[in-house]
């Protein structure tokens, strides 16, 4: 029996024919872990809170920045700078402070994954790039855990249910339906690509549908399907998915060969020969008396580093401004680190080993709040 | 023989159509050739092919009125 207060909370759904009373205590006993508190893991958080499942595990290692607003409803101008992490078990508590939400504060790797994903029945990918997706889907095949995915590109996105078996007993992953990631450039993330704010809304919402038909066993959840939804015509396209050879020879088949494997390389992240430098060793590099610390990130992008000396170069004239430079050793930082790594290939080109180039490893994110400046 | 193609995502900024219909023969394989050869761009992005809804893993034959989806892989969160 649920008690009065829970069963009024959740009285509309509980009267639903097909959930009950039944339906709600599969939701409370249930633990989902959402990957990505961006887009897709805001709402797909807020319903599932709402929802009453019981247990929330959220893992996101970033920061609240300006440009996440027009998407992830969350968050407010006020939270820029705090950590999503935070913020999101914040809100959500003020929601529903009946049920437990746990936070990593982290960015996934394959030495903490299996470990986390192990604690929860099941996985929602609202993850921003190919490498972490990849680990995710891997990781869930090693443990089978019921992945579900989406993601989303411009005016479209696309969600699917994974690693559950259909009637027929067969169950079907992300590397069966493209069995290795893109190059790089083969697919523009939605920083070089954009996407329209509400687009990640629906689909972030779907998932959460997903999780809640999976947890209560109700309907036809998108088992070894892939739907594509485009929000400018409304249109919905579901294609049936089935094994590949290619995708079953190229996962990883045991704890040993995940944890051997390289996501971030495997995805083209970070091929170059320029150094990435930690928080520490951007403190005693900055201090060189032939160091210059270089801010490349466009102008407007919060937060403002003002408590160390820095020139601003955005990307955007980054080369035809950057030859002015006269320093031996350049230190560059942005907001994650990828445009900064960037630009420090650029100068690795055109300087060689004539300079020292190194790019502040996370970016400006990830030193802030390692120095406890949360805002 | 005619089959309709719809695309996908990103690979409509190489396709300017979502929809349309070519004369194709034969097998996936074959149409995966011809439409390269069109779209030359299409050649360097990733992407699947569904026939009748359906992903398909291997070469498949064509048949008349088939409907082919690009599919490419989405990132974006």
């Amino acid at each position: 029996m649920i008690a009065n207060n829970l069963y009024e909370r959740y009285q509309r759904q509980i009267i639903l024919k097909g959930f009950g009373e039944t339906g709600q205590q599969k939701l409370m006993e249930a633990k989902v872990l959402v990957i990505g508190a961006g887009g897709l893991g805001c709402p797909a958080l807020q319903y599932l809170a709402a929802a009453g499942v019981g247990t929330i595990g959220i893992v996101d290692e970033d920061m609240i920045s300006l440009s996440n607003l027009h998407r992830q409803v969350l968050y407010s101008s006020d939270d820029i700078g705090l950590l999503k992490v935070d913020v999101a078990t914040l809100k959500l508590h003020r929601l529903n402070p009946e049920i437990k939400i746990i936070t990593h504060a982290l960015r996934l790797q394959n030495t903490n994954a299996l470990n986390i994903l192990s604690e929860y029945d099941y996985v929602i990918d609202g993850t921003d790039n190919f490498a972490s997706r990849y680990m995710i889907n891997d990781a869930c095949v090693l443990l089978n855990k019921p992945l579900i995915h989406a993601a989303v590109s411009q005016y479209e996105g696309q969600i699917a249910v994974f690693n559950v078996k259909d009637d027929k007993g067969k169950s079907i992953n992300y590397r069966d339906l493209f069995p290795n990631p893109p190059a790089d450039g083969e697919v523009l993330s939605c920083t070089e690509a954009g996407v329209l704010g509400v687009l990640p809304g629906i689909i972030g919402t779907m998932q959460a549908a997903e999780a809640i038909k999976l947890i209560t066993n109700i309907g036809k959840p998108l088992i070894n399907k892939l739907l594509t939804y485009n929000i400018l015509t409304h249109e919905i396209y579901e294609v049936n998915l089935s094994e590949s050879e290619a995708g079953k020879e190229l996962i990883p088949k045991d704890e040993a060969s995940f944890l051997a494997m390289n996501y971030y390389n495997l995805c083209n992240v970070q091929q170059s020969s320029v150094i990435e430098i930690d928080a520490e060793q951007f403190h005693h590099l900055r201090k060189k008396k032939s160091a210059i610390v270089i801010d490349v990130r466009e102008k407007g992008e919060l937060p403002l580093v003002t408590n160390i000396k820095n020139l601003q170069i955005p990307m955007s004239v980054f080369e035809e401004k950057i030859s002015g430079i006269q320093q031996q050793t350049i230190i560059l930082f942005c907001q994650h680190g990828v445009r900064s790594l960037h630009a420090a290939e650029i100068l690795h080109d055109k300087y060689g080993i004539s300079k020292e180039v190194y790019s502040l490893k996370g970016g400006v994110v990830k030193w802030l709040h390692e120095l406890g400046i949360s805002k | 023989m005619k089959v309709k193609i719809i695309v996908f995502g990103q690979l409509t900024d190489i396709i300017d159509n979502n929809e349309f219909t070519l004369n194709s023969n034969a097998d996936t394989n074959n149409l995966k050739n011809e439409l390269h050869k069109l779209y030359p761009a299409l050649a360097d992005k990733k992407y699947v092919i569904a026939l009748d809804k359906q992903i398909v893993t291997s070469n498949t034959m064509l048949t008349e009125g088939s409907i082919i989806a690009l599919l490419p892989p989405f990132s974006g969160g």
